[in-house]
């Protein structure tokens, strides 16, 4: 790893409080060395994203499990890019439909992590790809 | 929490040779003949155990709970008469409420149901009942559960997706159309909007001509404790959200006297990563809450503690939620009576809702979620369950199809009807195993409550983010676990198989919304203005005082305010809870 620690944000989008998932993650990267940021419950995409860019993080882990996922973290993306945060890797983890993966990857999120997955399996995605 | 290995937490200990007296059923020649069997096994034991090492290290529970590898008489000898020497029917009703079990009644069969729009759960009603499922469980969608009407910004793609979209009392009418209210019992899974949709309910029976007083029977879940705990669809801070419960429990103990106001629910503290024991403790201390709450609020405690019910979880490990349910009976019969101070046995007696664990199911060879399901379901059934939800084998990737949760309500039709576990009450009663994890339950809890009363009750113990942490490590540690290999899950850490064929699942799309908003907007211009202004401001004065808040709510859903409208007036009231970010 580089002299700075990766910087990540853990968010859940939308209405659902089922954070369970997020927040093992996120400790789990915290473990891993990684310095996390959890957003708490209930975000809008516009306030991830500025919290995203105010904590200049490297990465957004997304956790959804609400079905809202086609709505939400499509426009994460956008309004990242479109302040100019192109580096900035965005995933995300939950209940998400095979048939909605696809659109989803176009969309610019870069993996999508699917019930069952070990934590240390997004740890070693993270350090292949930051 | 550790918990003491048998051999040394047995009360009567080797070598006191059955002098102190026993009020067990084994008298102490009996006993003296069994502590010599437990001391050859020993010894066997440990030459047995150097020819063949454990296979594994780990025989714990599912929820890391000791296990004795055995219990023997000696060791159950000296469980008192409340846990031994009782019957069903007798407190404190370890072995169930009802003298006779399932021979009087069945449980309930409940599956939870609701999606899509109000007209798309009324037709999965009509199927489930036709299919002989005898009462409804409606499960409704993120922004109802939140307070948003669905064109509210923060509704944008949760509309109908997890459950049913309700915004108006005209939602509610179609729901149960064509559904006779005075002869279906309804549980509503409803938490922060509960009162809301609770006034829509009696609405909607009262213009179906049912006489509510007699013939109106369900339950809400109402729990709002367990939300700031574990499922976080709370709106209000703990305080306010405590009123609201006193509120409907003097209102219907007066005018539903046949609802059951709050099921005390640990199903959602399991799902969100709790223990057995966390999620017994914690349900019957929030059950414990709402009681010391309606009692300083000038209620006569045997007026609404018959009409509070419980909802649990159970999980995969069969004899420790067998054991969590005869516990959970006989803690909530002995603190109603000595705590409370409850005089009528039907304010002693828990009753409960099952459902199997969802969070067991792996999206991985999702068919073998229906063994975990059989599994789970027949500990509930043993345990005495009143009603049972089996989930289907598809829920840990979308709402159920029509043919997955057919499956999983035939399930319990079997259990029911073809396994003879229904024959005979308790049938595991006396079981040295099982009285013996009984009996560790139910004092792992009282620790548990010792433990929250020292915050000053659960609502500060909830302020001060106790059970949240407790839950937060129990599902980390649970992860790790799981990840280190050293609890196997099949299909996901162990038996494993390459390139499986995805499942056909219920897909829910994003069209829907516009129908919903669409209806929406049409309600808003057909009504009275005037009604629906007054009725909130109604509200409002009722709430910032000390009225009682559900006949003044009564009187916004009749006038056709919405459910966001009227979480909005009461919002200004209230405020807002936000939990601390942490992990």
């Amino acid at each position: 790893m580089s002299e700075r620690k990766h910087r990540i944000l853990i968010a859940k989008p939308g209405l659902d409080g089922h954070d369970r998932g997020a927040k093992v993650v996120a400790r789990a990267l915290r473990d891993a060395g990684y310095e996390v940021i959890y957003s708490g419950l209930r975000q809008t995409p516009e306030q991830i994203a500025t919290a995203a860019l105010q904590e200049d993080v490297d990465g957004v882990g997304l956790s959804i499990l609400s079905g809202a996922h086609n709505a939400l973290l499509p426009e994460v993306v956008r309004l990242l890019r479109g302040e100019g945060a192109d580096d900035m890797l965005v995933f995300a983890g939950g209940i998400i439909p095979d048939k909605d993966i696809a659109g989803l990857k176009e969309a610019g999120i870069d993996e999508i992590f699917l019930p069952g997955t070990p934590t240390g399996k997004i740890v070693e995605y993270l350090r292949a790809r930051l | 929490m550790a918990v003491k290995d048998v051999e040394q937490s047995s009360a009567v200990k080797p070598g006191d040779g059955g002098k102190r007296e026993n009020p067990g059923i084994y008298r102490s020649r009996a006993l003296e003949a069994s502590r010599q069997a437990a001391e050859r096994w020993r010894q066997q034991k440990a030459a047995s155990e150097a020819k063949r090492p454990f296979w594994k290290e780990d025989f714990t529970t599912v929820s890391s709970m000791e296990v004795p590898h055995l219990v023997t008489a000696s060791d159950v000898g000296d469980l008192g008469p409340e846990q031994v020497n009782t019957v069903p029917g007798e407190f404190p009703y370890t072995r169930g409420i009802h003298p006779t079990g399932y021979r009087g009644k069945l449980w309930t069969m409940r599956q939870f149901a609701g999606f899509g729009t109000a007209a798309d759960t009324n037709e999965r009603f009509k199927y489930l009942l036709a299919n002989g499922q005898d009462g409804l469980s409606v499960a409704f969608d993120l922004p109802t559960l939140y307070g948003y009407d669905s064109d509210h910004e923060m509704s944008l793609g949760e509309v109908g997706k997890c459950g049913v979209a309700i915004d108006t009392l005209a939602d509610m009418e179609v729901l149960f159309e064509g559904i006779p209210l005075d002869r279906v019992s309804t549980s509503m899974t409803i938490n922060s909007t509960a009162p809301i949709l609770f006034a829509m309910y009696l609405a909607v029976a009262e213009k179906q001509g049912v006489d509510i007083a007699k013939k109106v029977t369900g339950t809400l879940q109402n729990d709002i404790l367990k939300e700031y705990i574990a499922q976080k669809e709370y709106i209000f801070p703990p305080r306010p959200s405590m009123r609201l419960i006193t509120d409907q429990f003097a209102f219907a103990a007066e005018k539903v006297p046949r609802w059951n106001t709050v099921s005390v629910s640990g199903y959602h503290i399991r799902e969100a990563g709790s223990t057995a024991l966390q999620e017994l403790a914690f349900t019957l201390r929030d059950g414990m809450e709402y009681v010391q709450y309606g009692i300083d609020a000038g209620l006569d405690v045997d007026a609404f503690a018959p009409r509070l019910s419980f909802f649990f979880n159970s999980h995969n490990d069969f004899f420790e939620e067998i054991a969590k349910f005869r516990a959970a009976r006989q803690i909530w019969a002995t603190v109603m009576k000595e705590r409370y101070g409850a005089q009528n046995p039907r304010s002693l007696m828990l009753r409960f809702h099952t459902q199997t664990a969802g969070c067991s199911l792996t999206a991985q060879q999702p068919v073998n979620n229906v063994v975990r399901t059989t599994v789970q379901a027949l500990a509930a059934v043993l345990g005495g369950t009143q009603s049972l939800h089996t989930n289907s084998l598809d829920e840990t990737l979308a709402l159920p199809t029509e043919e997955n949760a057919r499956t999983a309500l035939r399930t319990q039709q079997i259990l029911a009807h073809e396994s003879g576990v229904i024959n005979s009450v308790d049938p595991l009663g006396g079981s040295f195993f099982v009285e013996e994890m009984t009996r560790r339950m139910v004092d792992g809890a009282f620790d548990y409550f010792r433990e929250i009363d020292g915050f000053g009750g659960m609502v500060e113990a909830i302020e001060a983010g106790f059970p949240q942490k407790e839950l937060m490590e129990a599902s980390f540690r649970f992860q790790m676990a799981v990840e280190k290999a050293e609890k196997l899950v099949v299909g996901v850490n162990s038996f494993e198989v390459e390139d499986e064929d995805p499942i056909d699942i219920l897909y829910i799309g994003d069209d829907l919304a516009t129908t919903q908003v669409a209806s929406l907007d049409g309600v808003r211009q057909g009504r009275d203005r005037g009604a629906v202004e007054r009725t909130l401001d109604a509200l409002k004065a009722g709430a910032a005082g000390s009225a009682n808040t559900m006949p003044l709510l009564l009187d916004c859903v009749r006038a056709y305010c919405s459910v966001g409208e009227i979480s909005d007036a009461l919002r200004d009231v209230f405020g807002t809870y936000e939990e601390p970010a942490v992990f």
